[in-house]
């Protein structure tokens, strides 16, 4: 026990450098992926034909090895933490395109009815009705994505963009099982902090009207 | 006056079938017109073509003297109330915000003020100051279904749609809203159109009822030509429904209040009298625990002995009042009814336990009965 509390404060403001260049890794990826993955959501509620193939493609995507994804990254965009963050957000994509799509499907066809019967465009459903009714899913998709994405930055130290991942790396050729954990414990503990404070928030943000439970 | 709304030469088919074959129809302004018939028949297809939430396959709809057609959807739609069975308040939206939002639609945020949403809330029988800042999910059925309506009608759009609105609601909250969609109309002179399938509902709140079959328009006559009159027998047997079968072969059973208001003989007087008003009942049936009917206690017969506070039901109520069996022919029962002091007749099995009660309500429908029936061939 008190060797690794060693490790940690020997290797203090190597883990500090570490945990930050993560936490920037993860919410580069993640804010990418929000960018292209609720608009897609949203557009494969207006093509619905659409939404079976790619959200099919998403989830092969997702089904490749993380190792095996920041290796084809190599040839296309070299190493460095660029590669690593196009990796990171192709792994976001699929909760958070595939809770978005749902979401906004799952909104009561009676409140679209009353919406479209009032005189709503298009755009004013999807700002006033849709969005504000599926948010909570959308975030789900979001906080399924942060957990992911800092669980897959650990591996983005393999082509060299740095993160918490060096620390594993480096106790796994050293065999030092204290330095493995100074970079394993904070990244668990990172993507516990961030999901609870999406939860928080979430919470926050929840229009009064719909943390009533409903009645019936 | 005028026209509100017209259907030339109107169909609509999906795919090789013709839903609307050929629909001509006006609705005048000013009025609550009905659409009645049964599950299928176009009701609903019929008046969203009205707003174009479906659109004709060929035909004209005029709203207010304009093609419709001609109109933008959304223009149309924001000057057309419209109200649906599954009331569709947004949950995330308080009830202010609910009922504002035509107008803020139409961006005249400046003129939707708090007076006018207090307007009204009143008239559709909601406190302004108690449910204003309130959630759809905090309110009941019955209250959710007012503010639908006070929603439909904030813009003041000269026509209103409603389908079956008051379907999903209790029978009494159903009469309440009828009856105070029929006096604000009276005040508003909004074109309704209503649609049910429930000829009882139309009859009450109708000008004019429109009876539909198979897409067809079968007959469209004010609520008392349709019920002397009835076009054909599609129309005779809509109306009659419930009323079919003849008063003679109904028994006691079917037409007696089946749970009436009792209350045991050892009880209080002034239990009596809170039991009454908290039942909203003007007598109370006693029976003992095993449900055997021992008499009658009326109201006035309590009050009268109220200042002795020791007596018990037992003391006031009355034993020999007449009560009837339930395999009574039915017409035997009508002069006992009508007689009865109060208006009520104890019903008993054979073992002398209660079973129901007659009374001159209960009978009223079936004494009406042979008028509405027998009306044509009477004349
Ligand atoms: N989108 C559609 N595609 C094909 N057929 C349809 C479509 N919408 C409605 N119909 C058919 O059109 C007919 C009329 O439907 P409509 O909803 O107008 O009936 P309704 O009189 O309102 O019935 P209800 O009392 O059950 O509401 C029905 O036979 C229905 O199956
Ligand atoms: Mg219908």
């Amino acid at each position: 026990m008190s060797e690794i509390l060693n490790v940690i404060i020997d290797r203090w403001p190597n883990i500090v450098d570490a945990t930050w260049q993560h936490i920037v890794l993860s919410i580069v990826a993640l804010f990418w992926a929000i960018v292209l993955a609720v608009p897609t959501g949203i557009l494969l509620t207006r093509f619905r034909k659409l939404a079976t193939p790619v959200l099919g493609f998403i989830s092969v995507l997702q089904t490749i090895p993380s190792l095996a994804l920041l290796g084809f990254m190599i040839p296309l965009f070299g190493i460095g933490a660029t590669p690593a963050v196009i990796a990171m957000v192709v792994y976001a994509l699929l909760p958070i395109a595939r809770n978005t799509y749902t979401g906004i499907l799952d909104v009561d066809p009676a409140l679209l009815e009353a919406a479209r019967g009032m005189g709503m465009t298009k755009g004013q459903m999807l700002r006033m009705v849709e969005l504000p009714l599926a948010r909570s899913v959308i975030f789900a998709g979001i906080r399924t994505a942060t957990v992911m994405t800092i669980g897959v930055a650990t591996l983005a130290s393999f082509i060299g963009a740095g993160g918490l991942g060096d620390l594993i790396l480096r106790g796994i050729a050293m065999v030092d099982t204290g330095i493995i954990l100074a970079g394993a414990v904070p990244a668990a503990i990172l993507a516990i902090l961030f999901d609870m404070l999406l939860a928080w928030t979430d919470w926050r943000i929840t229009p009064k009207g719909l943390r009533i439970q409903n009645r019936t | 006056m005028g026209n509100a709304i017209v259907f030339d030469n109107v169909r609509k088919s999906y795919g090789q079938k013709a839903v609307i074959p050929n629909l001509n129809l006006s609705i005048a302004e000013g009025t609550i017109t009905v659409l009645v018939g049964p599950s299928g028949c176009g009701k609903t297809t019929t008046m969203k073509m009205i707003n174009q939430l479906i659109q004709p396959s060929s035909g004209k709809i005029y709203v207010n003297g304009s093609n419709a057609l001609d109109i933008s959807p959304v223009e149309l739609r924001r000057n057309i109330g419209y109200v649906i069975q599954q009331v569709g308040l947004f949950p995330h939206m308080t009830i202010e915000e609910n009922v504002t939002l035509v107008p803020r639609l139409k961006k005249q945020a400046g003129e939707v003020n708090r007076e006018q949403v207090d307007r009204m809330l009143q008239l559709v029988g909601l406190n302004p100051d108690e449910y204003r800042h309130r959630y759809p999910r905090e309110l009941s059925g019955g209250q959710q279904q007012r503010v639908g309506v006070a929603r439909a009608l904030m813009s003041d759009p000269p026509i209103v749609l409603m389908d079956e609105p008051f379907s999903a609601l209790d029978p009494i909250t159903r009469e309440q809203l009828q009856d105070e969609l029929i006096r604000l109309n009276q005040e508003l002179n909004k074109t309704i159109v209503f649609v049910t399938h429930d000829m009882d509902e139309a009859l009450k709140i109708a000008d004019q009822i429109i009876v539909m079959q198979d897409g067809h328009v079968i007959q469209q006559s004010t609520p008392e030509q349709i019920l002397r009159h009835p076009a054909n027998e599609f129309v005779r047997g809509f109306i009659g429904e419930k009323r079919l079968t003849s008063h003679l072969t109904q028994s006691v059973d079917e037409v007696m209040v089946k749970h009436p208001v009792t209350i045991a003989p050892q009880k209080g007087l002034a239990e009596a009298v809170k039991m009454m008003v908290r039942k909203r009942v003007t007598g109370l049936i006693v029976v003992d625990k095993d449900g055997t009917y021992l008499g009658l206690a009326d109201s006035a017969d309590i009050h009268a002995r109220y200042p002795e506070e020791s007596l018990s039901i037992r003391d006031v109520m009355r034993a020999d009042a007449a009560v009837v069996n339930v395999s009574t022919p039915l017409a035997e029962t009508i002069p006992l009814v009508q007689q009865a002091p109060y208006g009520y007749v104890p019903v008993v099995d054979d073992l002398g336990r209660l079973r129901g009660l007659l009374t001159r309500a209960s009978l009223v429908d079936v004494l009406a009965r042979p008028y509405l029936e027998g009306g044509e061939e009477h004349e």
